[in-house]
């Protein structure tokens, strides 16, 4: 959508700036000038006494829809590493461009990026590579990255953008959508092309997973989706693979943030990052008292995973919040999920019955956990974690 | 400190109807809760009204029985409260949502925070606060755990991601998403509970509004649910009982090729 004022009926008289409810409006040389924040609630229009201002509505731009080309993928970085989400997202983007027919590209924002980080990209599946560096993008800051992606999204126009559901995607994303007025899709598991309309369909869990949607976006572009870490796999690296990378030089004055990024600080220390795991260890009431975590911090090192935990056993203060699992915690997709004196209930299984192999161990045969688990040992935790630890540091070592 | 709490009613199970007509969720005749993330939300801006002085509004939109979740949040200490409820604004996506939300916030007036879940338990998209934060040109921060520092024109505050925290200042106003750790929601007093009897709850609709139509509700919507399905249940697999260490032996036999 756009407002177009037309300049043989405009008196310059600002009655429009007057009622703008979003301060978005300024006149420059006796004209108004829409500025970036403008929501086209059209309070504008209704005002003007001259029929100076046009809305020019959605339809217009939905006929315009076609022009939107290509495949992209946001890919992110943390401290210059690009994360593995992204690297998912570039082997699915890849089906998704050749059903299409069409390029994949990468975009990558960042500071003093290493030329082998950028050449990733293109070695796992794109194209072409649209980067942005500069001082101001070197941490993840919504504003200065709303605006670049915004930016490019309008200039260059993809048909699909797509990005990982983290913390970073799901505070970034959702802005862009907004800004170019285009459908987005939250923490998608699964993507396909419609083959006779030539759309995304994307689907996705609601309800802790016990509905899934598939949902369309078919009169906007780009269509755009969030999309859950460690459902899709990882595009491999051939460094045969050539492409073109597109430098943006972004203004600075255009990268301003009202937030400040004052200090990171990592709490990784023992185990890896839960939501990147590939085997993640988790315990819940059954484990008594806070200090038998130690035995799970055990078998969590035994078996190269990281450390969950139920509801219960964080409100129990046994073990800090960023360890849950769960409804209230986070939603996980190992491939391993090992539960230990965790009974099952509903909302601890919202955050983990997509793991691919769940393991579970309680004393209670009648445990709600065995419902759904792969494989299950009825017994005390206390004594199958010990011969757990055993077994799987003789295999590993 | 003027405060906003965007809350929403959720059904309190998660096994859901669908209307097959509107491929939308049937939400008649559910039992219904404050989404589990807003209660920290309202939590939070109860305890900052107690420290800084100042209001508290909850605002919701949702069918006419969403006023329930209002009362409940007057019940625990919010002063004013706020229904938008029309059919033209039913069905929803995040982009109308968060824009009908975000216009009726500007009508109420000044503001110098507000403050949502982290996400819905029924939608879980995390969207509507974000989109919230654009459509009032305002900053955001998500996923916060701690409040560390907080005045009229300034707040500093902690932020979780994946691997640990960020401590991120911004000016006031601000939107904040807030996770589970940042506080325990308290329960309703008795004084709070009389007081949501008796409170006149504010209920617009899109006459009060006036939005166009074609930016809220289905109409407004840039996606579209085209299938909803139940996914297959998960299966219990093999499950061991009986000796201990012949069950380890079995089921690290199983793990062997996936733990490597």
């Amino acid at each position: 959508m756009n407002i177009k004022i037309i300049k043989d009926k405009c008196s310059g008289c600002g009655l429009c700036v007057k009622v703008c409810p979003y301060n978005a409006i300024e006149i420059v040389d006796k004209l108004p000038v829409i500025k970036d924040n403008c929501i086209y609630c059209g309070e504008c229009l209704r005002a003007c006494k001259f029929g100076a201002m046009v809305l020019k509505k959605t339809e217009e731009r939905e006929k315009d829809i076609t022009s939107y080309k290509g495949v992209w993928i946001f890919c992110e970085q943390r401290n210059g590493q690009i994360q593995s989400v992204s690297y998912e997202l570039l082997e699915k983007g890849r089906e998704l461009a050749y059903k299409l027919n069409t390029e994949l590209c990468g975009v990558l924002l960042g500071n003093n990026l290493k030329k082998d980080t950028i050449n990733d990209i293109i070695w796992r599946g794109a194209d072409k590579v649209y980067l942005a560096c500069s001082e101001e993008l070197a941490d993840y800051r919504n504003e200065p990255y709303t605006k670049v992606l915004t930016d490019l999204i309008e200039e260059y126009k993809p048909a699909i953008f797509l990005a990982g559901a983290t913390s970073i995607g799901r505070s970034l994303i959702p802005r862009v959508a907004v800004k170019v007025q285009a459908g987005l899709t939250a923490d998608c598991t699964g993507l396909e092309i419609d083959n006779e309309k030539k759309i995304l369909l994307q689907t996705r869990p609601a309800f802790g997973g016990n509905i899934m949607a598939t949902i369309i976006s078919p009169d906007h572009r780009p269509q755009m989706a969030t999309v859950r870490h460690k459902v899709m796999p990882e595009a491999k690296v051939d460094k045969g693979r050539t492409g073109k990378v597109v430098e943006v030089n972004p203004k600075k004055d255009l990268l301003g943030s009202r937030t400040k990024l004052l200090k990171k600080i990592s709490e990784i220390e023992k185990t890896v990052n839960l939501v990147e795991a590939d085997i993640i260890v988790s315990g819940g009431r059954g484990l008594g008292e806070a200090k038998n975590f130690a035995l799970l911090e055990k078998l969590a090192l035994a078996t190269g995973g990281a450390l969950g935990a139920s509801r219960a056993a964080v409100d129990s203060d046994w073990i800090p919040y960023s360890h849950q699992v769960g409804q209230t915690g986070k939603t996980v997709c190992p491939k391993i999920y090992i539960a230990c004196g965790i009974s099952g209930a509903i909302q601890h299984l919202i955050g983990m019955q997509s793991s691919k192999i769940i393991v579970a161990i309680n004393k209670d045969p009648h445990a709600p956990i065995f419902k759904v688990a792969t494989y299950g040992i009825v017994g005390d935790l206390f004594e199958v974690v010990p011969l757990l630890i055993k077994r799987f540091k003789q295999i590993r070592s | 400190m003027n405060i906003i709490v965007c809350i929403k009613q959720v059904p309190e199970t998660t096994e859901v109807r669908i209307d097959p007509q509107t491929n939308t969720l049937i939400r008649e005749g559910i039992a219904s809760i404050i989404n589990p993330f807003d209660m920290y939300a309202i939590e939070e801006a109860i305890r900052l009204k107690e420290q800084q002085g100042g209001q508290v509004t909850a605002i919701t939109m949702g069918p006419p029985q969403a006023e329930s979740a209002l009362r409940q949040a007057v019940a625990l200490g919010v002063d004013r409260a706020v229904l938008l409820s029309d059919q033209a604004f039913a069905g929803g996506d995040t982009w109308a949502t968060s824009y009908t939300l975000a216009t009726a916030i500007k009508r109420l007036g000044d503001f110098d925070l507000i403050i949502c879940g982290k996400q819905a338990s029924d939608g879980d998209t995390a969207q509507v606060g974000p989109g919230i934060s654009v459509h009032l040109n305002i900053p955001q921060i998500t996923y916060v755990k701690k409040i560390e520092e907080i005045n009229k024109d300034y707040i500093r505050a902690e932020r979780m991601i994946e691997d640990g925290f960020e401590i991120i200042s911004s000016p006031l106003p601000c939107l904040l998403s807030v996770v589970k750790e940042i506080n325990e929601p308290r329960l309703p007093s008795l004084k709070g509970m009389i007081k949501s009897k008796k409170i006149e709850i504010i209920s617009w609709s899109n006459n009060d509004l006036n939005l166009d139509s074609d930016k809220i509700g289905l109409d407004g919507s840039l996606t579209q649910v085209i299938k909803i399905f139940t996914p297959p249940p998960r299966r219990g697999g093999q499950i061991f009982e009986g000796e201990i260490h012949q069950s380890v032996n079995k089921l690290v036999d199983l793990l062997k090729k996936d733990i490597i």
